[in-house]
């Protein structure tokens, strides 16, 4: 059984359909990421998959539990971390753990045990009495994640656990998603970050309101883009971009940090032709072309463009 | 489900202890209140200063009236009365003894500063009545001499039942006792559920197993509690500061104040499903708990002798029904018999108003 199977699942709002019609499958224990630009839909989705919302059309089962009429059922199963900080700001940690443990139902020694085992990994060992509002960021999002799941639920959903918070802080968040992961907890994760969604078994990606495209990261990078992409590293980014985006063998073309990726519409293009092109007849130096493997942003950009174009026609 | 209302309740309450702001509009409060409506709002008229303008010279002063200063011309009338000075003045014509003695009608001209109208009324009673009896006394003496007795047709002789002196501070500490549970259920309570809406907070709360009735009990626990203790402040400060006991019985008050926080907090949990910040909910909770319950709850003003549209509107405050059954219970010394319909009306209040707040908080759910 999966841990999550979405079926049509569709949210309006007056005459804005924000989720369409969309559907996916969790399997159990894996690290699921959930990826689409500023208001594409995730929140609502979550939102609908814990029961605090309820979907237009289409149903959802969580953990084997229809959310539409068993809501109730649902929420005894997962944990939700959600995209506003959650915590009592104004409690001390452990007041927060207390509470949490409280409104699960948690008490006497299992209360310890996991009360002890969300200082662990916050890392708050010896600091249970400091008010929460004073903590560092990264540490407030592990308190939240470990606060979360104090109920051992089976799966759990993170809308975008890691938004403001420094890259060390959010390598030991993935290192404790991966620690539930290993301990057989469904993670439903959301996030902007590329680099992110490399260390999820499955990731779904949604535009406005539509899922474009699914699949592990592997399957993404082949299945999608077909033709060859070119890395090419020149002192005039820009110019090159323009002299590049006039020839009919360059499909789309994007900044990455110094270099430029292009997507050949044609197979026997190779680097000589941007040599060519750009040092000899147009006399920008260019220090390297390369033909690369995509990566998940390639075929990000190159799915959302798509997809965009699409809507406007 | 005990355990899970019991660790919302303590969770609210340390989040209390922390909060100055609210801790000040709990506890602070209702003793500003106490001291303005017990010592400084006084609606009792005793004490009127005047001066008397005495061409004939011979006057008593009373516990009434104090006898600030004699003065002896027309002018000075004025002076003492547009400086504040005297609230009277009492003019006794020159030839006042010698009229009476000859039993001539006698004329005393009696002059009142009008700007308090509440006051000026007070003391023009008391005047008349001060008057009257003299007239009496001296008609039955001047009879005695001529060894008559005097027949007065009708004497009315006024008694004020359940608040013989009169006191107005009686009258008003079950007002007060209402107003202060008001600004501990309605205020309170909305805001506290509203600040998790505003925070984020509730959305953990929403996904946890917990039921909304459990939520609210826990939340409103703790302000019950802060209520109870409240209403003790107040009765105690009436009992040490202003002398009132309670006549009824202590049960029934207790009965009579829960009815009234049922109703006051599902007004306080109803505002805080339509309110989105706190700044809303404060104002929301103001117009429809603070100033009725000031204004239109029969606190200060009759109302009996309000139009009949607002007294229709007098219904959409809880306190209106609960000032009705503390008079009862603390003044009276009343039953139940005399106050059953307003625990009724205080019930279907609180239902009203939790029933419109599960309405609005499903439909929330769509949103
Ligand atoms: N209650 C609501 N009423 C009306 N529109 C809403 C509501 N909630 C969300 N929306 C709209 O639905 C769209 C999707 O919002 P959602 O929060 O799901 O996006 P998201 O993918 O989580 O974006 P982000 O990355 O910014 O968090 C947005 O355009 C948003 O404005
Ligand atoms: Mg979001």
């Amino acid at each position: 059984m999966n841990a999550i199977e979405v079926k049509n699942l569709t949210k309006v709002f007056g005459k804005f359909t924000a989720v369409d019609n969309i559907n996916f499958d969790v399997k159990q224990g894996e690290i699921f990421g959930f990826l689409g630009a500023n208001g594409a839909g995730k929140s609502t989705t979550i939102r609908m998959l814990i029961g605090i919302l309820e979907p237009t059309s289409g149903d959802a089962l969580v953990s084997g539990y229809s959310i539409k009429n068993q809501s109730d059922l649902v929420k005894k199963n997962i944990g939700y971390m959600s995209q506003k900080f959650s915590l009592y700001n104004d409690l001390t940690v452990v007041e927060n753990i207390r509470f949490f443990a409280g409104i699960y139902g948690l008490d006497g020694k299992k209360y310890e045990e996991r009360k002890n085992w969300v200082l662990k990994v916050a890392d708050l060992e010896n600091m249970e009495n400091v008010i929460t509002g004073s903590l560092p960021g990264g540490i407030k999002q592990r308190l939240a994640l470990g606060t979360a799941v104090i109920h051992e639920p089976k799966i759990v959903f993170l809308d975008e656990p890691t938004s403001g918070v420094d890259p060390i802080s959010r390598r030991n968040f993935w290192d404790l998603i991966n620690e539930l992961s290993e301990g057989g907890t469904t993670v439903l994760v959301t996030t902007h970050y590329l680099d992110e969604a490399e260390f999820c078994n499955d990731i779904i990606l949604i535009n406005a309101g539509k899922l474009i495209a699914q699949g592990n990261s592997k399957e993404l990078k082949t299945n999608y883009i077909k033709n060859p992409i070119l890395e090419i590293e020149s002192d005039r980014i820009v110019d090159s971009m323009e002299i590049l985006e006039k020839e009919k063998w360059v499909g789309e073309t994007s900044i990455f940090g110094n270099y430029i990726h292009v997507i050949l519409n044609d197979n026997t293009i190779n680097e000589g032709h941007i040599y060519d092109l750009l040092r000899d007849k147009n006399g920008i130096s260019v220090k390297r072309v390369e033909k690369i493997t995509p990566t998940l942003e390639d075929v990000f950009i190159h799915l959302i463009e798509k997809d965009s174009k699409k809507n406007v026609q | 489900m005990f355990n899970r209302i019991f660790a919302i309740a303590k969770k609210e309450m340390r989040q209390l202890k922390r909060d100055t702001r609210m801790l000040f509009i709990v506890f602070f409060f209702p003793v500003v209140l106490l001291a303005i409506f017990g010592y400084a709002i006084n609606f009792d008229v005793h004490h009127i200063k005047i001066a008397v303008y005495d061409q004939d010279r011979s006057l008593i002063s009373s516990e009434y009236f104090d006898l600030v200063t004699y003065i002896d011309n027309d002018d000075q009338i004025k002076k003492m009365l547009d400086e504040k000075i005297v609230q009277a003045v009492v003019v006794f014509p020159k030839d006042m003894s010698r009229r009476l003695l000859s039993k001539q009608e006698v004329k005393i001209q009696f002059l009142v500063d009008g700007v308090d109208g509440t006051s000026a009324n007070v003391i023009q009673n008391y005047v008349n009545a001060a008057t009257y009896s003299y007239s009496i006394q001296l008609t039955k003496e001047y009879l005695a001499v001529t060894g008559k007795n005097l027949y007065v047709p009708i004497d009315l002789q006024p008694r004020f039942w359940f608040n013989p002196d009169l006191q107005s501070t009686r009258f008003l500490i079950p007002g007060l006792m209402g107003m202060i549970l008001i600004i501990t259920a309605v205020i309170s309570i909305s805001l506290s559920i509203v600040r998790e809406k505003e925070r984020g907070t509730i959305e953990q709360i929403n996904v946890s197993p917990l039921s909304s009735i459990e939520f609210i009990l826990g939340k409103t626990i703790p302000y019950i509690v802060i209520s109870l203790i409240n209403a003790t402040i107040v009765l105690l400060a009436g009992y040490i500061l202003f002398d009132i006991v309670i006549k009824g019985n202590m049960l029934l008050l207790l009965l009579g104040t829960f009815a009234f926080l049922f109703a006051a907090l599902s007004l306080g949990v109803f505002i805080s499903t339509i309110a989105d910040s706190q700044q809303v909910a404060f104002q929301a909770a103001n117009v429809t708990s603070l100033l009725p319950s000031l204004i239109l709850s029969g606190f200060i003003f009759p109302i009996e002798s309000m139009p009949i549209a607002i007294q229709v509107l007098t219904n959409i405050t809880p306190a209106k029904f609960y000032i009705v059954i503390l008079r009862a219970i603390l003044l009276r010394g009343a039953g139940i018999s005399a106050f059953w319909d307003q625990l009724i009306y205080l019930g279907i209040f609180g239902l009203v108003f939790i029933a419109l707040a599960t309405l609005v908080d499903k439909k929330s759910k769509n949103k």
